[in-house]
């Protein structure tokens, strides 16, 4: 069994990848795929400045999300004795999460909930409920 | 038609704190002035100059025509890959592995801050104001040929532009000019190049900061009250300064979206009027197709819409101009074809949406005066009399104040707006063409941004008709260059555009799964 566990770089991120751990150890040949998306619209505005060094901007995300969150990550899962790599990714989180699941072929996904609340986030909804909602892959929301 | 038409948003709109100016600092000001337009008067003269026995400029004809051989040598690129263009810029053809990366829509709206502005809200009431309500078809027309130069310029900015070890990228005509030449064999394109730089440069301060921060002052004062115009420039120095030189990203994503909104808040205020008057759309667009043919009775008749028409849509839409195509090649995309496909967007949005918005405003509103007894309208000192007296941004702001009163003080924001993000998008046109010249390095950066930063306070402060003359004529300059390396690079891009609509065709290019179907 595959599992797809979504880091947020926040405790309930990691409450997330605790749940997906007991799960994981339950079973028998499981792998643990651990996903940091970075909040990334392609519709936003920039300046033209912004936009020339884009591509190095992203590099220096990609790589700072992955020292930072994916690789402790995957080094203490190792260390704990579970078979477990890491995805660093841009984009709309609920989006990614899925799409990486269903690329991946990952048999569950297992997130926090809403890492913040807030106005904005009664409005238009978590990433957790969003890709609860929408996804094609059953979908753990750890509290 | 004299020269002083080409800027008469400025004229109109700064007036009286140029006046008021002129009486403060007269004796320094009108030295420099005149000194400053002694120098640069032959080259001015020389781009602007009109075609023996027509009064026609040579350079809009240069534009106009340029504009329709692209048209037909890419076999009416702006109808066929119109579609095209939009699922592009929505992302339907966008690798998902991408994504952090310059989208398409971030590229097109990153130059359309840089395009729209003053031209379309100030622009169109000159052309319109002078050249009758038929001005508008012949911007229309030079707007929908437009987008096929810009879809040359922007495909070859991104073909020849240099991408750095570290990640970041330069692009623009002069790239293209060195490279493409070189690959073609032909000699001559550091040469332009090399020219292509100065010229951009040289409208950077101009038309694309001091003009700017001219305006704003104008606007604002006209709002509060006159008050000394280096006040303004020194605010707005300052602001660019932390923008550019600072990296105070924020103020910049702040106007980058603040910029889009007030383009929304102005074409929403238009169409709610044109809705309301829903009875005379078909009238004005009668007044529209008459005026382009016949000119009802307006200065210089049907060739007079032409010129007002043709020429407000260069200045407004840049297209041919290279500007754009430096904005638009920061892009990530494999195929430049994509690019250029989504540049043509540009002067659609500009000139053929908001430019035509602008001007069924005013004909709509009945801003311009007709005679009742013959329907004709009537003409006093070369421009249509309108009903309060007014011409410029003052004319776009009456005809909306017609239905909305508090429309002028959204206006006034929106230009000091729209001034603000043409600066910003400007200091990196001049920036990547110093840079050209004098290498990439922080020294050079820090240099030219802190030389900018000054142009702003000198436009905000002073009384700059010549400088403004002049730095129009290093915008069309640009154009002069720009094109005629178009010429020579075209069939290149004729060969990128035929083997993407090819692999398209057969599926090679296809959407990417997830994407909306059609």
């Amino acid at each position: 069994m595959k599992i797809l566990v979504g880091l947020d770089g926040h405790e309930t991120g990691a409450r997330a990848l605790d749940h997906a751990k007991r799960l994981a150890a339950a079973m028998e040949d499981a792998v643990l795929l651990v996903a940091y998306v970075i909040e990334w619209s392609p519709y936003s505005f920039q300046t033209a400045e912004e936009n020339a060094e884009r591509h190095k901007r992203r590099l220096e995300e990609v790589a700072a999300a992955q020292e930072r969150i994916v690789d402790p990550a995957v080094a203490a899962l190792a260390k704990a004795g579970f078979t477990a790599s890491g995805l660093v990714h841009h984009g709309d989180v609920a989006d990614t999460l899925h799409r990486l699941a269903e690329e991946n072929g990952a048999d569950l996904i297992v997130i926090g909930r809403a890492s913040k609340g807030g106005f904005s986030q009664r409005l238009f909804g978590s990433s957790s409920v969003n890709l609860a909602m929408h996804a094609t892959i059953p979908v753990t929301v750890v509290g | 038609m004299t020269r002083s038409t080409f800027i008469p948003a400025l004229a109109a709109a700064t007036t009286i704190p140029a006046m008021s100016l002129a009486q403060e600092a007269a004796t320094i000001d009108a030295r420099v002035n005149e000194a400053f337009a002694t120098i640069t008067g032959p080259f001015v003269a020389l781009i602007f100059a009109p075609i023996p026995f027509t009064g026609f400029p040579w350079i809009v004809l240069w534009l106009v025509v340029a504009a329709s051989i692209f048209t037909w040598y890419f076999r009416l690129i702006q109808v066929r890959a119109f579609f095209h263009a939009i699922a592009l810029v929505r992302g339907d053809y966008s690798d998902p592995n991408d994504a952090g990366e310059v989208s398409h829509f971030q590229a097109l709206a990153t130059a359309l801050s840089g395009t729209v502005g003053l031209g379309n809200i100030a622009g169109v009431a000159v052309a319109v104001g002078i050249g009758g309500p038929g001005a508008t078809f012949w911007m229309i027309l030079a707007g929908l040929l437009g987008m096929a130069s810009k879809f040359t310029e922007c495909t070859l900015a991104v073909k020849y532009r240099n991408e750095y070890p570290d990640g970041t990228v330069s692009g623009g005509p002069m790239y293209y000019m060195k490279k493409g030449f070189a690959e073609r064999g032909r000699k001559g394109g550091g040469i332009l190049a090399v020219l292509f730089s100065v010229f951009c440069i040289l409208a950077s301060f101009g038309a694309g900061n001091m003009f700017q921060a001219n305006q704003a002052h104008a606007q604002i004062s006209g709002l509060v009250g006159d008050y000394p115009g280096w006040i303004t420039g020194i605010v707005f120095a300052a602001i660019v300064f932390a923008v550019i030189v600072g990296g105070i990203k924020s103020i910049a994503r702040v106007t980058e979206k603040v910029v889009p909104f007030m383009g929304l808040l102005y074409v929403g205020a238009a169409l709610v009027i044109l809705a309301a008057n829903y009875d005379q759309i078909g009238w004005a667009f009668g007044q529209i197709f008459a005026g382009a043919f016949t000119g009802l009775g307006v200065a210089g008749g049907l060739v007079g819409a032409l010129i007002q028409g043709f020429r407000r849509a260069a200045f407004s839409n840049e297209a041919g101009v290279g500007s754009a195509a430096i904005a638009h090649s920061a892009v990530r995309t494999k195929e430049p074809t994509t690019e250029g496909v989504v540049s043509l967007l540009e002067p659609f949005v500009d000139t053929v949406v908001i430019c035509t918005m602008t001007a069924l405003v005013i004909i709509i509103t009945r801003q311009l005066m007709i005679d009742p007894d013959t329907g004709r309208y009537i003409v006093q000192d070369g421009a249509i009399q309108t009903v309060g007296g007014t011409s410029g941004v003052t004319l776009t702001s009456a005809a909306f104040a017609s239905v909305f009163s508090w429309f002028p003080v959204v206006l006034v924001l929106a230009v000091v707006l729209f001034a603000f993000s043409t600066m910003i998008s400007w200091s990196y046109y001049g920036l990547k063409a110093f840079t050209y010249l004098f290498g990439e390095g922080k020294v050079q950066e820090l240099t030219f941004k802190v030389i900018f930063c000054i142009f702003v306070v000198i436009g905000a402060s002073a009384s700059l008709g010549p400088v403004i003359d002049f730095s129009d004529a290093a915008i069309f300059s640009m154009a002069v260059v720009n094109i005629a390396s178009l010429y020579v690079l075209m069939p290149i891009v004729r060969r990128e555009v035929n083997s993407y609509f090819a692999r398209l065709k057969t599926g090679e290019i296809r959407k990417f799964s997830g994407a909306p179907a059609e």
